[in-house]
């Protein structure tokens, strides 16, 4: 057996563990057909382990659910691959390409693949039935997110009313909802970066190489470093070369930047988040950059 | 530099913008480096774009369109800092009184009430406004931050002036832990370091009483309390006959070999083993998410709750509440809605508004027979199934509860039972 504290004090990150454990235990109690958005980041991967965490010896109830971009770092796709072999859940793909293929979205060749994944994301949430979907969003990233809930309601064109939240007290979650509408779940609202990366660091699980150093041919575009790529085809004037660098955020390939780092494990990792002087998302994500409100419209269309 | 080792303090801030309190929550972001370089460049361009000539730190926390656009603070907004030993977790919330109900839902989940004061002004009707709210939700510690000393040339008297008025008002409130820290958050006198201007102050700063104030006892280790979340069967051949309750510890400390009733069957049985993930632990306390067998296979499901047998809450029907209204419609007599306490939900029967109180005054209004929207009264509800409850003032989490509209599914009030 182990042993607990003696003065039953909790760390922090047990605080924060315990209090996710229960929110996922809330949802698959309450909700018909609950289903966890997976990307294979950082995020979405502590989301897993909370969720194993929470049902153990019991399988996760409910499926995981990634929208693919075409876009994807093939990394990822095989980190999401051994996750989902390993807890033995049913992964449901949700193609973005197949998506513009049925006339579902529109790719007018301007639009990004991250936004059109909303759409692609709200049809495979109708398509399927779902009621709840889980998201690996957290508060300290982004201004809008400060204010989100942990249960967000989504009407039903899938999307998010700023001025119509629900109040949420103490630990005590309203998951009621109309017919055609659904509840985006953030479990990991009150974690930081730090405490991400503290966590995969206790736990010791399986993210993504590309979170790691690496070498990797890149190239500049609006003050981000971009991977060379066939999606990615370089414009004028871009010139792509051989850097050592890591990614802090995982997305679409052709929007998401990498750093210059030579952190290689994670303490390394967690030592350059701890002086790290750019957010995450300002430092490495094109689609945060369009402007000061960017995400909350993404997110009032139904964003993650 | 790991978080695995710090502990957490929730804490909750009351006040405007006139209070200095965004300048405040800047101050403690930006001096525990937590606010980013893209993230102050961002609010600096903004501010002068709208032509003001310091960069206003309010729009750091202002998350919302339609807040930056009114410049006020509407909703709650979570904002996180941490120093080596310590993770804070700030409910932002506004300070008006149209805006109670945010108020009241930031306070829910805090260790720490933060109310602020412009020395100038001294006690107004919203600083007492805010620590009553706190003290309704018995936030166990409250801090009075009298705010711009250095428009009052740092004068003890004016610091002494409010803390004996603030003392004295605050024997009217339940406020078991008080401190009283005169500060500039402009200039950050008594923020983290220690002010120079004001020698005749021998109390802490703001942080350092922030790092080191005691929540661990906060807790409620006496009165086993264990809502059941969700009932555990994993149907694989490798654990065929396990049933385990899954759900968060609400109170008191849980030990294999505990002599237990579930309630409300009021069946009893003795605590098996006690499981975190894929270890069994020798003892479980609030607020740990585990999961607890039972020796006896006796019926238990979600909403049910395990306690000591000798000491177990009295299920009841009969529920007398201190209710913060939150929707425009008001809550009336004969009304129905939806209650959600613990894991339990069942429907609930408005009886009778007993009074309505003042906030500001905390006189009783008992010829009232409504509360409007961010109304705070004493109300008596009849539920269709029995909660298992503790006062308020003894477990926040088994002694609250929220009511839905039935018809809309928003939550449209907020309990804390009495007793």
């Amino acid at each position: 057996m182990t042993q607990t504290h003696s003065d039953y004090r909790l760390s922090q990150l047990d605080q924060l563990e315990a209090e996710s454990i229960h929110i996922f235990r809330e949802v698959a109690a309450e909700f018909e057909k609950p289903v966890l958005m997976f990307s294979g980041g950082k995020d979405s991967i502590v989301m897993m382990r909370l969720a194993e965490k929470a049902f153990y010896p019991a399988k996760i109830p409910f499926p995981v659910l990634q929208v693919d971009t075409g876009y994807d770092f093939p990394e990822v796709l095989a980190t999401r691959d051994n996750w989902v072999d390993r807890l033995g859940v049913k992964l449901i793909v949700a193609s973005v390409e197949q998506a513009i293929k049925d006339g579902i979205v529109v790719d007018d060749g301007k639009t990004s693949r991250n936004r059109l994944q909303i759409g692609t994301l709200l049809n495979a949430i109708e398509e399927n039935g779902f009621t709840a979907a889980f998201g690996g969003g957290r508060r300290d990233e982004e201004k809008a997110r400060a204010k989100e809930r942990v249960y967000s309601h989504r009407d039903e064109f899938g999307q998010w009313d700023p001025k119509m939240q629900r109040p949420e007290l103490w630990s005590l979650y309203n998951g009621r909802i109309h017919e055609g509408e659904h509840m985006r779940i953030f479990p990991i609202s009150n974690w930081t970066e730090l405490d991400i990366w503290d966590y995969i660091g206790r736990e010791g699980i399986e993210i993504p190489s590309i979170y790691f150093s690496h070498q990797r041919r890149v190239f500049q575009r609006d003050g981000m470093l971009l991977s060379e790529s066939e999606h990615n085809p370089l414009r004028d004037g871009e010139v792509a070369e051989e850097r050592t660098v890591r990614f802090r955020t995982v997305g679409d390939l052709t929007l998401t930047g990498c750093v210059e780092s030579t952190a290689s494990t994670i303490p390394e990792i967690i030592e350059e988040v701890a002086v790290a002087r750019v957010t995450e998302r300002g430092a490495t994500r094109g689609d945060d950059r369009f402007s000061e409100a960017a995400m909350e419209d993404r997110k009032k269309e139904g964003y993650f | 530099m790991s978080a695995t080792n710090m502990d957490l303090l929730r804490f909750a801030t009351a006040g405007s913008v006139d209070d200095g309190k965004s300048t405040l929550i800047g101050r403690l972001l930006l001096d525990s480096k937590s606010i980013f370089e893209d993230q102050l460049e961002a609010v600096e361009a903004t501010s002068e774009a709208k032509g003001y000539d310091y960069t206003d730190l309010a729009l750091l926390t202002d998350g919302l369109r339609s807040e930056r656009e009114q410049g006020i603070t509407i909703d709650v907004a979570y904002r996180y800092f941490a120093t080596p030993n310590r993770k804070f977790i700030i409910a932002d919330t506004p300070g008006h009184v149209q805006y109670t109900r945010n108020m009241v839902t930031g306070a829910s989940t805090a260790d720490l009430g933060l109310v602020l004061v412009d020395a100038r002004q001294g006690l107004t009707e919203q600083s007492r406004r805010h620590a009553v709210i706190l003290s309704l939700l018995r936030v166990p510690h409250l801090v009075l931050a009298v705010n711009k000393m250095d428009l009052v040339d740092f004068d003890q008297q004016v610091y002494e002036n409010i803390y004996r008025e603030f003392t004295q008002f605050a024997t009217k409130l339940n406020v078991p832990d008080l401190e009283v820290i005169p500060i500039s958050a402009l200039q950050g006198d008594n923020v983290v370091t220690r002010s120079e201007n004001m020698p005749w102050y021998s109390g802490p700063t703001l942080m350092h009483h922030l790092e080191h104030v005691h929540v661990a006892s906060d807790r409620d280790l006496i009165d086993a309390r264990f809502p059941v979340q969700y009932v555990i069967r994993p149907k694989s051949d490798e654990f065929h006959d396990y049933r385990g309750y899954a759900g968060q510890v609400a109170g008191g400390v849980l030990k294999p070999g505990d002599e237990v009733v579930v309630l409300p069957s009021g069946m009893t049985s003795k605590i098996a083993r006690i499981d975190l993930f894929d270890k069994e632990i020798t003892e479980a306390f609030p607020p740990m998410s585990v999961t607890v067998h039972l020796e006896d296979d006796v019926d238990v499901s979600r909403g049910d709750m395990i306690a000591r047998v000798k000491n177990a809450p009295a299920p009841s029907q009969d529920i007398d509440a201190m209710i913060c209204w939150m929707t425009t419609t008001p809550l009336q007599p004969r009304q129905k809605l939806a209650i959600k306490h613990t894991t339990r939900t069942g429907r609930a029967l408005v009886k009778d508004i007993q009074y309505r109180l003042d906030v500001n005054t905390l006189h009783r209004d008992q010829a009232t027979n409504e509360l409007g929207v961010n109304e705070i009264g004493r109300v008596t509800l009849r539920t269709t199934v029995p909660l298992l409850c503790d006062p308020y003032s003894k477990n926040r989490t088994t002694g609250s509860f929220i009511l839905i509209d039935e018809a809309t599914g928003v939550t449209v009030g907020a309990g804390m039972i009495n007793g």
